[in-house]
């Protein structure tokens, strides 16, 4: 069990994690989400000891990491797996981590096979592809037999089959009741081997949700629509019970009515229409719209709108902003992604970074 | 990967009584040592070490028994004139200290390194004990080996043994000198955590700082001169008075001081700062 609590990290004025909290429990693999320079590796960093938060706090399995003798035994980490000297064979790579929390010999041939390294433990890793460089770092983690296994983006730039065997080998350790926190970029990696998602954008939480919510969240549907009488449809809508957000191109995008409602309603109304059209949000262009306008959704709080690529040049006058509401609970929005807000009006969203799904696709 | 039971630590063989701080240290030391005799660059700088002082040495002594005047002859610190190559090989032995550190966090290691240690001195004090004493033991033969070959050359027409006055302090001195040398190099690794940035720095506090200092007018160069750090530590590899140095085991000393303060320094870096 890792528990994140309000954690900070600030490089100079740059804020890089910000009032992060979330838990990653046993006994399923939690996927941590979120684009490059999202915050992601920082915040493993910061869980391992290895940074200092500017605050809040990192427990796991109750206590911090630093006060630890043996850690090997509770967590065993892959961040980098290029990250080791060149020059020494992966055996006595091992050896070496090993030696340093009391373990014998016999644990590193057994996780040394159990990688499936074993025709190359006497070669110095310099010459290790990717995948093998991953596998020996999985072993590095596996030395103590830990309760928690956390991976910074395994997957990258691996090949196709050594990415089946990482996701199978994830599972496999949360089947067996281990905590599994793994990284990626790529929701469609995640989307295939991960219970439970941790996504954060620009330093903040995002989301935190099953998968299965994700799922059943980012598959709603929404339809873009545009009128020169945009204000008076949105009201319009709004009172038919629909969610309507502005774009700042007056662009609406309406969830809780489907396209023919929202015609019908319009030419009732008689507001004319320039388009309308349905729109369906994949995992990835929801998680897009998610992670990319993290810091525009509180920028643009009392527009209620997606702010889209048009409004990202505000980005960094915004985040100050996004500083300042930094006791927006992102969590509550996703006690139910597939329901709160968007479809419920009763529930509209009070900022728009509380549901962000329920703007449907942006741009 | 459904071979792997989760039985936690007591599942594991583990080579060490489990519990004490001198359990843990030992644990980072045996660690270190893997560490240290894994890589190519400890057996490459070492050999050079000793090729270096005990050659350089050898074709000083070759060249001052040949050239020197009869005056230098008598003049002369010989037991000093056979450890010459000291003066070169303690560049290899500070790069070599420098590297310990260094090299890990130019790869990424030490991430690795601090995740399975976690309280970060006891990385530094196992590097500091497996590196002083991996170098003591050869530094200390390869300036014997250096006196014995640089006597050997000098014999055909002068005499010097180890045990005229301060003959022994100044060899084994040499063995010290090099390994607090190495030490030096091993904190300011740590404070700079670049391999070029930590040898430039290395050198200019070796070197660099006595040209510039032999550069000032004599009436603040005799001052700072003898204090110097690479002044002060190789005073002990002396045998004859020299007014201009500290006397041997004071300079000695002084360097032991410098270095101390520079792994301290470099200690509280390092855990403090991110890895």
């Amino acid at each position: 069990m890792i528990e994140v609590e309000r954690l900070r990290k600030r490089y100079g004025s740059k804020v890089a994690v910000d009032d992060l909290s979330f838990e990653v429990r046993p006994g399923r693999v939690t996927g941590f989400l979120g684009p490059n320079g999202a915050g992601k590796s920082t915040t493993m960093r910061m869980i391992l000891g290895l940074d200092r938060p500017s605050g809040g706090a990192v427990s796991i399995n109750g206590r911090s990491y630093g006060s630890r003798r043996r850690p090997l035994f509770e967590i065993g980490a892959l961040l980098d797996a290029k990250a080791v000297h060149g020059g020494r064979s992966a055996y006595n790579h091992l050896r070496c981590l090993a030696q340093s929390n009391g373990i014998g010999r016999r644990r590193v041939d057994e996780v040394i096979d159990l990688v499936g390294l074993g025709s190359v433990a006497g070669k110095r890793v310099k010459g290790f592809s990717l995948g093998m460089s991953q596998r020996l770092g999985i072993a590095a983690a596996l030395l103590g037999d830990p309760g928690i296994l956390m991976f910074d983006e395994p997957v990258n730039g691996l090949d196709p089959e050594g990415i089946a065997w990482i996701r199978t080998f994830m599972k496999a350790m949360a089947a067996e009741g281990r905590t599994v926190f793994v990284s990626s970029h790529l929701m469609s990696e995640m989307a295939v081997t991960a219970d439970h998602l941790v996504v954060i954008g620009r330093g903040r939480l995002v989301a935190d949700a099953s998968i299965d919510d994700v799922i059943s969240g980012s598959t709603q549907k929404s339809v873009l629509v545009r009128s020169p009488r945009a204000d008076q449809l949105s009201s319009l809508l709004d009172r038919h019970g629909a969610t309507v957000a502005t774009a700042p191109d007056g662009a609406l995008t309406v969830s809780g009515l489907d396209a023919a409602a929202i015609g019908d309603a319009a030419a009732e109304a008689g507001i004319a229409l320039h388009e309308l059209s349905p729109q369906r949000a994949s995992l990835e262009e929801a998680y897009m719209a998610l992670t990319q306008d993290s810091v525009e959704y509180a920028a643009v709080s009392t527009g209620g709108g997606s702010a889209g690529p048009g409004a990202a040049a505000g980005a960094p006058a915004a985040a100050g902003a996004a500083g300042a509401a930094g006791a927006a609970v992102p969590d509550s929005a996703w006690a139910a992604p597939g329901t709160a807000g968007a479809r419920t009006p009763e529930q509209a969203v009070p900022a728009p970074i509380d549901d962000p799904w329920a703007k449907g696709p942006t741009s | 990967m459904t071979t792997l039971s989760p039985t936690g630590p007591t599942g594991i063989a583990t080579s060490a009584p489990t519990t004490g701080i001198a359990a843990d240290l030992t644990n980072v030391v045996r660690s270190e040592w893997t560490k240290f005799r894994s890589v190519r660059s400890t057996y490459w700088t070492l050999i050079a070490s000793v090729v270096v002082t005990v050659g350089l040495s050898a074709a000083i002594c070759a060249g001052f028994e040949h050239g020197a005047s009869q005056e230098d002859k008598q003049t002369t610190d010989l037991v000093q004139l056979t450890l010459t190559g000291a003066f070169l090989s303690q560049l290899l032995i500070g790069v070599l200290g420098v590297l310990v550190i260094t090299s890990e966090y130019g790869t990424g290691m030490i991430r690795t390194t601090l995740t399975a240690v976690p309280r970060r001195w006891l990385v530094l004090a196992g590097k500091a004990i497996v590196f002083a004493v991996v170098v003591l033991v050869v530094s200390t033969a390869m300036a014997f080996a250096a006196f014995l070959v640089g006597q050997a050359i000098l014999s055909q027409s002068l005499s010097v043994s180890l045990s005229e006055s301060g003959g022994y302090r100044a060899v084994t001195g040499a063995g010290l000198y090099l390994t607090v040398v190495g030490l030096f190099g091993l904190g300011i690794g740590t404070i700079i955590r670049h391999t070029a940035g930590a040898i430039s720095a290395l050198v200019g506090v070796l070197l660099v700082l006595m040209i510039v200092v032999s550069l000032l007018p004599s009436s603040l160069n005799d001052h700072i001169w003898r204090y110097l750090p690479s002044n002060a530590g190789s005073a002990i590899m002396k045998t004859r008075p020299d007014s201009s140095t500290m006397a041997p085991w004071n300079g000695f000393a002084l360097f032991c001081g410098y270095t101390a303060a520079t792994l301290v320094v470099g200690a509280i870096l390092m855990g403090r700062r991110d890895a």
